[in-house]
This record gives structure tokens, C-alpha cells and sequence, in this order.
């Protein structure tokens, strides 16, 4: 996997909050991490560790203190005008406004395209959220993993090279969670697109990554990386799978040890 | 058998729907009912007492005299008589003219107002530093006496040959723009913080973030004001022809009738009737439109 040149690659990211302040926060500290193209990594950590920091430097929504990330060689500023990103959020975001339809086509609007490669596009998107029968309903005719599943539309619809998702699943039952991330493997697995997934739920980034990134709190840093090597395409039977339970335990020691201030030697890279 | 049960419910429903359709009419009646049996009430209660507090040797606050305080059926009766001895209009004739006149004005001043004050909205919307340097002003612009700018701008717009109605339109939108600027800013800073870094995320233009998201989102808070504006836009015509000598609106009607308030009460209270029926039927005009471009689910009030 590392011969190929990384998509995403953070070099020494440093965030501080209100600099100067008395509410200065440390947000994000030295962080290095590279993505390679495909890939499927997930930041974890405790609440408030700087991972939605971490993503929104990443996506040039906010502007490191210092150090930088860079996309395929590309300042993340550029990136983001080269629109390499598709970004889902934990609320899903929807124009209430606007039907699911033109939901999914506003990326498409601002970036220029023709109505009829919009209609194309928002069709074949729906299709594969499998919410073709909704198109013409309003945000708040739907649930809440209906919801997410338009975002993930909206921001798949225009294809960038990097989906960046910040706890996506955070605020649907257990029940819509699984089926929510089976569906998106689903979907990384029919585009090429390389997944940055912030949670806070372990099983959740166990199930679906490549690489679970594990942070830790004040400064948020990269306390460890564990590459999860359980086979693909996963499904229910990978969460019965013995090696799923011995991942989930190394996450969650990893987590423990973050918090408790001590360096996990073998993990870190 | 269910077929049967079908068409019943089916006109239940469309009985509901006619009874939903129906329920301002009759909040409205019943409001007017009310007010009618206030007004008689106080009269004969007047009447009754000598125009004492029952049980107290004090005096009404208003005497209920025919003169003070004519009997509504009066009223309606002099909106059928001529309005002047040997006139040839009827004062309802009269007082729907001079309606229609304020209206123009309110409309036009509603019409620059409105798109002052938005644009004032969006203005401040992209920049801290305007917001900063004019605000202030544009809030004590609304603390000045409307009767002080009145003047001014009549003289003004004589001296640019406007027409006089046309200055009393720019009265009427000095007093509208203001809801307008303070709800249009507020509907425009609405979105959450998300949704426009969603924007960011596509690298929108600014333009782009204002056209798609931020002024749909404002529509509910823009509309709301426009009900707000359209009652100011008519005091704001109805107060501005008093010093422009503007002969044929509401305003000029309520100052003749007060002059000759001693012969003919009734035409006074006529008239202030109109100037509030006026209000009303501007402000429900902007509630059929925002029925017609924002659905239910996003509208403010109700
Ligand atoms: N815009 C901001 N201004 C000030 N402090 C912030 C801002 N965004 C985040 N922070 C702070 O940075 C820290 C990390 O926040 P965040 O990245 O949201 O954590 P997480 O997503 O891991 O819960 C928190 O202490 C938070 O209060
Ligand atoms: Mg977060």
C-alpha cells in the first residue's frame, strides 16, 4: 500500500484556538499522517481531542497555526478549489428549502454543470443511496439515516478524490448506524474515493477501516495507528469474526493509554 | 358498504377544509362583534350611570356623548350620505378614493423601502465594518420624529419637481426599510455554521453562498418584516401628506374631518376606520404571498 504516493499528507499540523487569549486552546498538535489513495482511515478519540479540527484543517475549512496538509501535492487550499473534497457532517445539512433532488445537485450548481448532467448525476446518486423514490421530497419528510444518506449523495454526486465525514452517524439509533455503515462500505467499495471518518464509536471504525488513527486529548495528537487487516467486502459476519473482538480490545487499550497520558510505543509510526 | 364510509369521510374532509378556509373570517367577525358590543356597552353604560363609574362618583374617562363617541350605526349610515352639503359623492366614495391615493403612496414607499432595506441587509451581511459605521444610524434614523423629516423631504422633492405624492412615498419608506434591514440581516446570518462551511467546501464565490443559501434562508425573516413594514408603510403615507398638502389621501380626510369634527363626528370615525381597514387588507395581501412562496413548515409565525 505505502509504494504509491499518499493522497493526503499532514505535515506537523498545528492548530491553537484564540491565540493570546485567556481561551486559548491547543487544539490539534504536530500531527503527521499520510492517506494513500483508496484507503479507508478513521480518526477516534475522546470527545473534544481535536478530530473535527483535524478534518476541518484537512478540507482548508480553517487554516493551520502552522505546518500543512497537502493533496497529491497540492496546498489543501488548492485542493479545496480543485473541489477535492466531499464533506458530511454529523447533522446532515440539508436546504430545507430544497427537495432531495436539488439537494444533491447543489454542489452541482455551484460547480458549473449542465442541467442535464445534473439530473444525471443526482439520479444515479440517489440510486445508489437507494433513495430514487424520494427525490421529490423535502429533508423534513425523511429520517434521519435517510437524511445522511442524501448527504452522502450530495457530497459523492460531483466525485472528489477525498470524502471527509465527521461522526456522520453520530446521531441515528444503533440499528440505522450498522445498516449505515454496511451501505457506505458499499459505496467506497463501488468508487475510488479515499474516506477520512471521524467517530467516536470504536466498533464503528473498527468495522470500517483500513487504518483506525487514535488520538488523544489536550493537544489533540496521533497517540497510535492500527492497521486493521480483517478481510473485505465485510458484512454482519465480520462483527461475529474473532479478530474483530481482538481489534476492538487494541483499539480501546490504545484509547485507555492515550488518556492516561503514556505513549504507546509499537503503534505509533 | 366502505365505499359508502369513503364518500363520508371524504365530505367530513372537505367540510374541515371549508371550516379551515373559513376561520379568519370568523376570528375576524367575531373580533369586530366584539369590538361593536365594547363600544355600545360603554355608551349605555354611560347613558345609565351620567357617565359615572358605576357605584363611584367618578368620572368616565371618555364621555359617551354622541358627539364623543357616535353610535356605530352612525357611522355606518354617514358612510352613505354626501359627504359635504350639496357634495355629490357619498363619503364611502370619498373615503375609498382617498384610500386607493394612500395606497399608491404606502405601495411605492413600501415597494423603495423594502428593497433599501434589503439591500442595506446584505450589505451588512458581507461587511463588519459597514455594519459598524452604519448601523448606529440606521437605528436612530427610526428615533427622529417622523414629523421632523416629513417637512424636509417635501420641501426636497418640490425643489427635484417631484410630484407631492412622491415625497410622501419616501416618507413612507424611511419608516420601512428599517423592519426590513433588522430582519433581512438576521434572516441572512441564520444558516448554521455548517451550512456554509459546506459552501466553502465547493469553493462558492460569495455570490453564490447569498443567492443559494443565504437569502432562501432569510425568506421566512424577510416576509415577516414585510408584514411589519406594510402597517408602517401606510401610517408612514397617511402621517407624511399632513405637511406635504397633499389634497386627496387618508391623511388629508383625517385632518378635514377633525376640523369639522363638531357637525359630523361620524365622518371622522369613518375615516379612522379606513385608515385601519387599509393597514389590514396590505398586511394580508403580503400573508396570501407568503402563502404562495414559503411553505408552511418554514414560515415564522403562525
Ligand atoms: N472555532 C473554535 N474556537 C475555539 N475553540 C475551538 C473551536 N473549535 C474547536 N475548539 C476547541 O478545540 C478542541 C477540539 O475540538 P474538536 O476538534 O471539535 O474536538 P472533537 O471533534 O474531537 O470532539 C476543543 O477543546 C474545542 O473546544
Ligand atoms: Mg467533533
Amino acid at each position: 500500500m505505502n509504494e504509491n504516493n499518499p493522497v493526503v499528507s499532514i505535515q506537523g499540523a498545528t492548530k491553537v484556538f484564540n491565540e493570546g487569549g485567556t481561551d486559548r486552546v491547543q487544539a490539534v498538535k504536530d500531527v503527521e499522517l499520510e492517506v494513500y489513495p483508496g484507503e479507508f482511515v478513521t480518526l477516534i478519540g475522546p470527545s473534544g481531542c481535536g478530530k473535527s479540527t483535524l478534518l476541518r484543517l484537512i478540507g482548508d475549512l480553517i487554516t493551520p497555526t502552522s505546518g500543512g496538509v497537502k493533496v497529491n501535492g497540492k496546498h489543501s487550499k488548492q485542493a479545496r478549489i480543485d473541489r477535492d473534497y466531499g464533506m458530511v457532517f454529523q447533522d446532515a445539512t440539508l436546504y430545507d428549502w430544497r427537495t432531495v433532488n436539488k439537494n444533491v445537485q447543489l454542489p452541482l450548481e455551484v460547480m458549473g454543470y449542465s442541467h442535464d448532467d445534473r439530473e444525471k448525476r443526482a439520479a444515479k446518486m440517489l440510486r445508489l443511496v437507494q433513495l430514487e423514490e424520494f427525490a421529490n421530497h423535502y429533508p423534513w419528510q425523511l429520517s434521519g439515516g435517510m437524511q445522511q444518506r442524501v448527504a452522502i449523495a450530495r457530497a459523492l454526486a460531483f466525485e472528489p478524490a477525498i470524502l471527509l465525514m465527521d461522526e456522520p452517524f453520530g446521531a441515528l439509533d444503533e440499528m440505522t448506524r450498522e445498516r449505515m455503515q454496511l451501505e457506505l462500505l458499499n459505496i467506497w467499495g463501488q468508487t475510488s474515493t479515499t474516506v477520512i471518518f471521524v467517530t467516536h464509536s470504536i466498533p464503528e471504525a473498527v468495522f470500517l477501516s483500513s487504518r483506525v488513527v487514535v488520538m488523544s486529548a489536550r493537544p489533540g495528537r496521533i497517540h497510535a495507528i492500527i492497521d486493521i487487516d480483517l478481510p473485505r467486502p465485510r458484512g454482519f459476519e465480520t462483527r461475529e469474526d474473532p479478530r474483530f473482538f481482538e481489534r476492538l480490545t487494541e483499539v480501546r487499550e490504545c484509547l485507555r493509554a492515550g488518556e492516561s497520558g503514556k505513549s504507546h510505543v509499537e503503534g505509533y509510526k | 358498504m366502505s365505499n359508502m364510509l369513503q364518500s363520508n369521510q371524504n365530505a367530513m374532509a372537505s367540510g374541515q377544509m371549508i371550516v379551515r378556509r373559513l376561520r379568519p373570517v370568523f376570528a375576524f367577525l367575531t373580533i369586530v362583534i366584539v369590538l361593536i358590543a365594547v363600544w355600545e356597552g360603554y355608551k349605555a353604560l354611560g347613558a345609565a350611570t351620567g357617565n359615572k363609574v358605576p357605584f363611584t362618583g367618578f368620572e368616565l374617562p371618555i364621555r359617551s356623548d354622541d358627539t364623543s363617541m357616535p353610535h356605530v350605526w352612525d357611522i355606518f349610515q354617514a358612510l352613505f350620505r354626501p359627504a359635504r352639503r350639496g357634495g355629490e359623492d357619498v363619503l364611502l366614495i370619498i373615503l375609498t378614493k382617498s384610500a386607493l391615493f394612500t395606497w399608491r403612496e404606502a405601495a411605492l414607499g413600501f415597494v423603495v423601502g423594502s428593497v433599501i432595506g434589503f439591500a442595506l441587509g446584505v450589505a451588512f451581511v458581507h461587511s463588519t465594518l459597514l455594519e459598524q459605521g452604519f448601523m448606529p444610524y440606521v437605528v436612530a434614523s427610526q428615533t427622529v420624529p417622523l414629523l421632523a423629516i416629513a417637512p424636509m423631504i417635501v420641501i426636497w422633492g418640490s425643489r427635484l419637481n417631484w410630484p407631492t405624492w412622491g415625497s410622501v412615498s419616501i416618507i413612507s419608506a424611511y419608516l420601512t426599510f428599517f423592519p426590513v434591514t433588522i430582519n433581512t440581516l438576521r434572516g441572512l446570518r441564520s444558516p448554521d455554521p455548517t451550512a456554509v462551511e459546506l459552501m466553502r467546501s465547493y469553493a462558492a464565490t460569495k455570490w453564490e453562498v447569498l443567492w443559494k443559501l443565504r437569502v432562501p434562508a432569510a425568506l421566512p425573516y424577510i416576509v415577516t418584516a414585510l408584514k411589519v413594514s406594510a402597517t408602517a408603510s401606510v401610517i408612514g403615507a397617511i402621517v407624511g401628506e399632513l405637511p406635504s398638502g397633499v389634497a386627496e389621501g387618508l391623511g388629508r380626510a383625517l385632518l378635514t374631518f377633525m376640523y369639522y369634527y363638531v357637525s359630523g363626528p361620524e365622518k371622522l370615525f369613518a375615516s379612522i376606520l379606513f385608515a385601519a381597514l387599509l393597514g389590514i387588507l396590505f398586511v394580508s395581501l403580503i400573508v396570501q404571498i407568503e402563502r404562495r412562496v414559503i411553505p408552511a413548515t418554514r414560515r415564522l409565525d403562525e
